[in-house]
């Protein structure tokens, strides 16, 4: 078996008296789609935040690439290749969509510091930028105020930008949320092949887009892994039918 | 050194800190609960110096005169959360910074349009004059001892009514979560005026009590608007015990400094060399305080988060 | 030509105009208001690299203006008096020229923004703002009870200091050399906001999570913005000295810091040209209400007031619509 690009080991988090985090153990290995799912409140946003490094967790390591980075920024982490896309999206929203995905291209590239280029003019960005619009079927809003999006193309933009930055690996929270059914399903087949470039840990709510992308499947319930499995088992598993997916398909 | 000139130096650091404590606790406390920044503050303390030297002046009494300075402050306040502030709730700090520095311009201008540019003069009455021996023949200011006792008695009071009193638990409530505190069916824009309109009070009657040991002119407020901002960045913003503490440290700074660094620098330089410097290093000690807190606690000693 | 560009060269080219026709009519008064507004343009333009390119609510921009003014007042009244400025561990003189004194403006003003910004941007919001106005404070107080030149009555220059082959004693040679440095200074910041910097430096200033999810730390980029906004204020605080050949410690007051705001407020917060347009309009309304009334800050107050409230954008808001992407 491949070498984990993404290797949680034992994570902790207590806020309080209540406990987000309870040694969580999960990997995401080359070339597999790992979707993480569980009931809201689950703490699912909080593993991610540790994940990213926007949160330090109490015990417990996360390592990238062989490196343990739990005590790295989320600016370090990102540099390294995680990119993320956000449950609530995090765009500048005053920006065009163009703009949005030029930022990713620059801060990939690293020449952040030029004081006096012209960077909308770039050809390199643009080129970086504008293919990663057209992968997320964006290219045609690229001069739209961010703001005028839609809440599902928004998110589309947040996987554009996660493009530009040639990750390591994605880290994916909700991104069909919002999306209309055509939407989902051209973000499906996207996402899809997108894991050939780099591994993708899916938290998703969309339970027909979870068990037709993923390769494996993590039940969090109450800050806890109650399964972890291809998605076949995780069907057939009654822990999490019972604590979930019962729920989940109730009318 | 006399340790009695350092006695005395010591409890004018303290009587700078419990005024500092009136100013400030407003501040903190407009900020916590409304989470806004009132640059105009420092006019409401200046409300008061002036409300109290003209009622002083036309009655004679000292104790009216601090009952007008507390009246005429809080209903300036009203007025200005009723007309400006409340529109600036859920503004940036941006604009609210920009808004309550018109506010200045507009209550400074006001004043020296009905009062003239020229100091007035609010005199201490007898029944405070003069000076009390204390404990160790320390000879002491009846006055200024009398300004550390109210300013504690209204930090005891401030601190009863937050922990024990209905509006004290809607002042929490408040500063934790806007959103329930209106979903408990409190008015909530009337705790905001109620709140601004207590700061207000508490700045004017700051004013009026300064007022009586410097002097009543248009822009006394700001200097001391400014140095309560220093005291609540170093407490912490938001938090009322900080804003004692951070008083109190910066009273005591200032005027220690003041007192001690010439004497300290006396011992390696020339008398009128020690004299320039330490009173130049002393104007800087509480921002060098300030520095120093935010490098180790970058929100303030009692900030949250 | 999109509405602003048209509204940037209208302010430039009024600004230049009105010295001129000046100049013909021989209003020398005319000339040196001119001249002000130029020069509390660079400041505006200065303070919006930090407050309209970053969003850092610098409430302190005075200490950099002052210390831009006592680095003019400082180096001239040593040239003046023909003493030097230090003896140990090096000799060194006074000096009348400007460039020479822009250069030690620009350098004093980058380093003490550089240092106080590093300081100050630990913290943010309400903090920084309180923390700006304080350090700005403490230089006030600093200049005050500092004799040694001048304390508290500031420093009188006799003469303006010189530039190689003008006669800046002349209003509207003066009024050039400022417009020029405007110039530039405008030119460049907007070059600095359409940049791959700028670029980033705006979306922190929008959303800091999205520049951190893209691999940068907002804190370096609030640093470079708050140094290079800082020298170019300073820049403008030594030119406002050799303007009226005097620094004193009102340079760095508080309300001065509030001016500058006010310039970059009435103009539009992050128009490359809000400030200039802000700066004239400013010296404009001192001027015309200050001749109706002593109190014309109410008037100003008044006015600042309905713009927060009602008309944020400022006059390029009103004339010039929503803010364009820079490109």
């Amino acid at each position: 078996m491949a070498e984990p690009i993404l290797d949680i080991r034992g994570l902790t988090k207590h806020f309080g008296g209540l406990c987000a985090s309870r040694d969580i153990t999960l990997d995401l290995r080359p070339g597999e789609i790992h979707a993480l799912i569980g009931p809201n409140g689950a703490g699912k946003s909080t593993l991610v935040k540790q994940i990213a490094g926007a949160l330090v967790p109490d015990s417990g390591t996360v390592h990238f690439r062989g490196q343990d980075v739990t005590r790295l920024s989320t600016a370090a982490r990102a540099r390294m290749g995680m990119g993320r896309t956000f449950q609530i999206s995090s765009l500048a929203m005053e920006y065009t969509v163009l703009q949005n995905a030029v930022l990713g291209a620059l801060c990939h590239r690293g020449t952040v510091w030029r004081l006096f280029d012209r960077v909308m003019r770039d050809k390199g960005l643009l080129a970086v930028a504008e293919e990663a619009l057209e992968q997320v079927g964006l290219a045609e809003f690229r001069a739209v105020r961010t703001a005028e999006l839609s809440h599902g193309q928004r998110r589309q933009l947040e996987v554009a930008v996660a493009l530009t930055l040639r990750p390591q690996v994605f880290l994916m929270d909700e991104p069909m949320a919002g999306l209309g059914a055509e939407g989902s399903r051209r973000l499906i087949e996207f996402l899809s092949g997108l894991r050939a470039t780099a591994p993708i840990l899916l938290i998703e709510h969309d339970m027909d887009a979870v068990f037709s992308l993923a390769d494996r499947v993590s039940v969090l319930v109450y800050g806890e892994i109650i399964a972890t499995g291809p998605v076949a088992d995780i069907r057939a598993n009654a822990t999490v039918r019972a604590a979930y997916l019962g729920e989940e398909n109730a009318p | 050194m006399s340790w009695v000139l350092l006695a005395e130096q010591t409890l004018n650091g303290l009587s700078l800190g419990v005024m500092l404590f009136l100013m400030a606790a407003g501040l903190t406390l407009v900020f916590g609960v409304m989470g806004l920044i009132n640059l105009a503050h420092g006019s409401l303390y200046m409300v008061g110096g002036f409300a109290a030297a003209a009622v002083a002046a036309a009655t004679g009494s000292f104790l009216l005169a601090l009952a007008a300075s507390l009246v005429a402050a809080a209903i300036a306040g009203v007025i200005v959360e009723m007309t400006v502030i409340r529109r600036l709730y859920d503004r940036d700090h941006l604009d609210q910074v920009l808004a309550t520095f018109a506010l200045i311009l507009v209550f400074s201008e006001a004043t020296r349009w009905v009062f003239g540019s020229f100091p007035l003069f609010l005199d201490r009455p007898d029944w405070l004059g003069g000076t009390v021996t204390l404990p160790l023949g320390i000879e002491y200011s009846r006055y200024r001892l009398a300004l550390i006792g109210i300013g504690l008695a209204i930090a005891g009071a401030l601190f009863w009514m937050i922990a024990h009193t209905r509006i004290g638990i809607r002042i929490r409530a408040g500063e934790n979560d806007r959103e329930m505190i209106a979903a408990l069916g409190v008015d909530i824009s009337r705790l905001y005026t109620l709140v601004f309109a207590l700061g207000a009070a508490l700045a004017g009657l700051a004013g009026a009590l300064i007022g009586a040991i410097q002097s009543v002119q248009v822009g006394m407020g700001e200097p001391v608007l400014i140095l309560a901002f220093v005291v609540i960045v170093i407490g912490g913003i938001g938090s009322i015990k900080g804003a004692l503490v951070g008083a109190l440290l910066v009273g005591l700074t200032d005027t220690l400094g003041g007192f001690l660094l010439p004497k300290a620098l006396g011992l390696v330089l020339s008398a009128p060399a020690a004299t320039s410097v330490g009173a130049s290093l002393a104007s800087m000690s509480i921002y060098i305080l300030m520095a120093l807190v935010l490098l180790f606690r970058p929100r303030g000693l009692f900030g949250g988060g | 030509m999109t509405r602003e560009s048209a509204l940037n060269l209208a302010v430039m080219g009024a600004l230049l105009a009105v010295p001129l026709w000046a100049w013909a009519a021989d209003e020398p008064f005319l000339i040196t208001l001119s001249t002000r507004a130029v020069i509390f343009a660079i400041a505006g333009v200065g303070l919006n690299v930090a407050l309209g390119l970053g969003g850092l609510v610098s409430f302190g921009h005075a200490l950099f203006f002052g210390l831009g003014g006592y680095a003019m007042g400082i180096l001239a009244w040593h040239a003046q008096t023909y003493t030097n400025v230090t003896d140990w561990p090096l000799v060194l003189g006074g000096t009348k020229s400007m460039p020479l004194i822009w250069l030690v403006a620009v350098i004093t003003s980058a380093l003490a923004a550089l240092a106080f910004g590093a300081l100050s941007l630990r913290t943010a919001g309400v903090y920084f703002i309180m923390i700006t106005l304080a350090f700005a404070q403490m230089f006030y107080y600093f200049a005050i009870s500092w004799p040694a030149y001048g304390g508290e009555d500031g420093l009188s220059i006799y003469v303006r200091n010189g530039f190689p082959g003008l006669n800046t004693m002349d209003p509207i040679q003066y009024f050039a050399i400022c417009y020029v440095l405007l110039l530039i200074v405008v030119l460049a910041v907007g070059r600095l906001a359409g940049s791959s910097f700028g670029l980033v430096l705006r979306a922190a200033r929008q959303n800091e999570e999205r520049v951190r999810a893209v691999g940068q730390a907002p804190y370096r980029l609030y640093l470079l913005a708050f140094t290079i906004s800082g020298a170019i204020t300073g820049l403008a605080g030594a030119l406002f000295a050799d303007l009226n050949r005097f620094v004193s410690p009102t340079m760095f007051s508080w309300q001065t810091s509030g001016e500058i705001m006010i310039f970059v407020i009435l103009g539009g917060v992050g128009r490359v040209y809000g400030p200039v347009a802000g700066a004239a309009l400013f010296i404009l309304l001192e001027h015309v209400l200050g001749g109706l009334s002593e109190f014309w800050h109410i008037y100003l107050g008044a006015m600042l007031l309905g713009v927060v409230l009602f008309a944020r954008g400022g006059i390029y808001g009103l004339l010039a619509g929503r803010e364009a992407g820079h490109g």
